[in-house]
């Protein structure tokens, strides 16, 4: 554990696999700003079904959007960004994902270690659950004049993946987006390499699911929502298929088993936190423009988050999946349709009420965004429906990703701290007191 | 004896109740909330305590001379002594403001007229304070403020001492005296109020007053127990766990005025809460405004100054209206516009009202489906709850929405999260007086 300055007055204490993250992310904008002098061809695409391990296939790399975003919120330079897509007129009710993004990209694009990011050379739309992203690339396609290719990914309204789906999603793979890679880098398409970063894949998948898993531990070594997050940098970003992304999450596993032995709780920016009192399920991602201050709301009240939704947007690997070499385009094309922004509003219920009920969670609480209406829409019946299979107590809250105008500290305070008293009044037996006079 | 406290530390007011052992009220006490939330929720609690003593004090008197006559004379004569000591604090601040450097070329001609201004506040005072006076408000900066101004109004000097100069003395020193502590509790007030009160009364009954008084005063109220809520809560010197959400306590609160509440709606002066309670009053589900104040209290208080009414005028005004236009926004700050816009489109105020309280309540409406609907009783607390119009309307779109529910609201409902503060307190020292007997057995 070693304290690093951030943004916040305090020094934020950090676990090592914390501070090897870090480098890991630092590598890569590093990675991505020497692009032009390396002749390296950059392919912008968003974490949902995201095919790191394809592109890198070509020797390219991948841009993430959303995650340039929620690095700009987490610097506070999110609410300047967004200032400047409005002006340009985008209306204050769009994704705040996409304005952070036209906003940093009209202030010069530099990236979170202060270099230049480059601009993409071409936008890989490899999942459409997502209405917003394919908008998203729209205006982005106009900004830079480069190439696009649509992955079209059937939605799981059923419940599930037919074998008629997956056929759909490879042959898309073979006829449009591979060749388009091809002719992007000029490198032909080596299914063998493919198949050695999809082994990589596994095993980070498999580590990263033991650390998920901890949480079942009580106290909890890990918080699954606010820490997780850390835990999902680098096979949300360009890491998934390589070695280093390998190293990094059999680092974190011993670190975590270590806790475990040790039957210490979680590590955050406050310190370890010592009491838990409440042990909660969380669904939608967290506010990145004031994540510590939100996470300590947490931690004040001694709750920790020892599942999440958000953390498996970028593959549901605690369900089961993983990349298979033996079936690289179908695992791939499986994973693109398995991410949890893929699921109906009743898979969504059936994953939050296990989670609640695998990870005897106290209660689940919903962080609902503000300018995401796609992922929000449904989610009160969800909460209710949560609530019936379980009996727990669920919660709700609202904020947004990177808007800072939308987090309202003393209204979130005020219901986290009302929502787990309310669970803490459930727990506890109550003395009678009816029939005091009006 | 026993008692235990809530508190509730609110954007407009502080309240403050007492329970008895057996869980009745045994003091209420209100103050409006300034800057200090340390102050106001001292004054709350004074005045709780002071309240406690009447009803020791009413306890105390034989049944049969007119008990409530006598309690209601004495507390009237102590409210006097209160007012009187505030009224010289506020005195000396406007002195003290007077003398201020950009005051020297007017003080000598100023200073007479500020202290015949005072004079005059004090001996109106008693006027203010007689057996069930009707005034608009009990706080000290609403009646020496209105006193003030149309005194202040008749004894200004245009070229000396002019109005606004006066106005300006009195704003500086009202701010002093709400942040200055004044003794204002039972001790030290009840002797000069009840020997203003004995001094027109028959001789032969003194002797009763005098020993019921003492026996309030003699009687030792022991605060076993507090518990503090609302916005300021995290400014109360109590430990955390003594430290309740608002939303519990009004849930809490709103199931012992009526046990037989399912859904409690809220309405504060900066946010809307839809509460959803069960059989013992714990709260099951909640929803309430984000991040805007919109449709709360405060847009109401927005909407008088604009029209320049008292809050308490609206919601007659708007009864008074045949139709109701059509308002949807409840935005605070757009408030001013639409309303003018209103008025310009040839409108009546009661019309617009009436279409400004319709749309407070469609948007608690909403926070209401959101918490899981409205359940049969409904409880409406909050001060909006005291605003005829926004009941009104309240019931009419329950009723089109949900059918017949009973809707209850108490005259005391805005004691409502102090009351359940208060029974936080007193069934946490029941749970630990009980722990601490079970460890003894063990």
């Amino acid at each position: 554990m070693t304290p690093t300055a951030s943004a916040d007055a305090m020094p934020s204490l950090k676990d090592d696999s914390m501070l090897r993250q870090k480098e890991l992310i630092g590598s890569y904008y590093k990675r991505l700003a020497d692009a032009p002098k390396t002749n390296t061809k950059t392919v912008a695409t968003f974490v949902p079904g995201n095919l790191t391990e394809l592109i890198s296939c070509f020797g390219t790399v991948p841009i993430l959007p959303e995650i340039n975003a929620l690095q700009s919120g987490m610097r506070k330079l999110s609410g300047n960004y967004i200032a400047e897509a409005e002006r340009q007129g985008h209306s204050e009710d769009v994704c705040t994902y996409v304005k952070c993004d036209i906003g940093m990209s009209e202030a010069g694009n530099i990236g979170p270690t202060g270099e230049k990011l480059p601009n993409p050379d071409l936008l890989l739309l490899s999942y459409t659950g997502c209405f917003t992203f394919m908008k998203w690339f729209e205006l982005l396609r106009e900004r830079y004049g480069c190439p696009s290719t649509m992955l079209h990914v059937p939605y799981q309204g059923r419940g599930e993946i037919t074998p008629e789906m997956k056929r759909y999603v490879v042959e898309q793979l073979e006829r449009v987006v591979i060749p388009d890679l091809e002719k992007l880098s000029g490198a032909r398409f080596d299914i063998d390499l493919l198949r050695e970063k999809l082994a990589l894949s596994a095993k980070a998948e498999d580590d990263l699911v033991y650390v998920w898993e901890s949480a079942k531990n009580r106290p909890s070594p890990i918080d699954g929502y606010f820490g997780g997050v850390y835990y999902i940098g680098p096979i949300f970003t360009a890491f998934r298929g390589s070695q280093e992304g390998c190293d990094y999450y059999a680092m974190l596993r011993r670190e975590i088993e270590e806790r475990v032995r040790e039957k210490r709780g979680p590590m955050t920016p406050e310190g370890e936190m010592t009491t838990e009192k409440f042990r909660l399920v969380v669904e939608g991602p967290p506010n990145w423009t004031s994540f510590r201050e939100f996470w300590k709301m947490f931690t004040d009240e001694g709750a920790v988050v020892v599942a999440s939704t958000y953390t498996k947007v970028g593959g549901l690997y605690d369900r089961g999946f993983r990349h298979d070499p033996k079936d690289p385009l179908g695992s791939l094309a499986e994973y693109c349709m398995g991410c949890y922004t893929n699921l109906s509003l009743p898979e969504r219920v059936k994953f939050i009420a296990k989670y609640v009920e695998d990870y005897q969670a106290d209660g689940f609480l919903i962080n609902s965004v503000k300018s995401c209406a796609s992922f929000s829409a449904g989610q009160l019946p969800i909460l209710r429906e949560v609530e019936r299979l379980t009996g727990r107590t669920g919660g709700f809250i609202e904020s947004d990703l990177v808007d800072p105008r939308y987090f309202s500290a003393a209204n979130i305070k005020n219901r986290i701290e009302s929502y787990l008293q309310m669970v803490e009044q459930k727990r506890t037996a109550c003395v009678n007191v009816a029939g005091v006079g009006a | 004896m026993k008692t235990y406290l809530g508190i509730d530390l609110g954007s407009t007011t502080s309240k403050a109740v007492i329970l008895d052992e057996k869980g009745e009220i045994l003091g209420k006490g209100i103050t409006n909330s300034r800057s200090n939330y340390e102050m106001a929720s001292s004054v709350a609690r004074t005045e709780a305590y002071v309240n406690a003593k009447f009803t020791l004090f009413r306890r105390a008197l034989p049944t049969g001379v007119g008990a409530e006559q006598l309690a209601e004379d004495l507390e009237q004569s102590f409210r006097l002594e209160q007012y009187l000591a505030q009224l010289r604090l506020l005195e000396r601040f406007a002195g003290e403001a007077l003398d201020g450097t950009r005051y020297a070329l007017v003080r000598a001609e100023a200073k007479p007229r500020l202290a015949g201004v005072f004079q005059q506040m004090r001996d109106e005072s008693s006027t203010l304070f007689r057996r069930a006076s009707r005034r608009k408000s009990d706080f000290f900066r609403d009646l020496a403020g209105s006193s003030f101004q149309h005194i202040a109004e008749k004894l200004a000097d245009p070229q000396t001492a002019n109005f606004s100069m006066m106005l300006s003395l009195f704003d500086k020193a009202i701010l002093k005296v709400e942040n200055e502590p004044v003794e204002l509790g039972f001790d030290a007030n009840i002797d000069a109020a009840l020997e203003r009160v004995l001094a027109g009364a028959p001789a032969g009954s003194r002797e009763i007053w005098r020993d019921a008084a003492q026996t309030a005063r003699s009687t030792v109220i022991e605060e076993v127990r507090g518990v503090g809520t609302g916005y300021g809560r995290a400014r109360l010197p109590f430990p955390k766990d003594r430290i309740r959400s608002e939303i519990l306590c009004h849930g809490l609160g709103a199931h012992a005025m009526f046990p037989n509440t399912k859904t409690v709606l809220d309405i504060g002066g900066q946010d809307t809460k839809a509460i959803q309670v069960d059989p013992e009053g714990i709260v099951t589900s909640f929803q309430m405004n984000d991040r805007c104040a919109a449709g709360c209290g405060r847009y109401l208080g927005y909407i008088a100054d604009e029209m320049n009414l008292g809050l308490h005028e609206l919601g007659p005004l708007a009864q008074t209206s045949k139709r109701t236009v059509r308002i949807s926004s409840t935005c605070t700050v757009f408030a001013g516009a639409e309303l003018r816009d209103r008025l310009t489109l040839g409108e009546k105020r009661e019309d617009i009202l009436a279409g400004l309280h319709r749309a407070i309540i469609l948007r608690a409406m909403s926070l209401l489906a959101r918490s899981g609907g409205i359940e049969d009783e409904f409880t409406f607390t909050g001060g909006v709850a005291n605003n005829p119009a926004a009941v009104d309307a309240l019931k009419l779109l329950v009723k089109e929405n949900y059918g017949e529910r009973k809707l209850n609201i108490s005259p005391g409902s805005i004691y409502t999260g102090a009351l359940g503060a208060a029974l936080f307190a007193r069934r946490d020292a029941i749970a630990a007086e009980l722990q601490t007997a079970q460890e003894a057995a063990a």
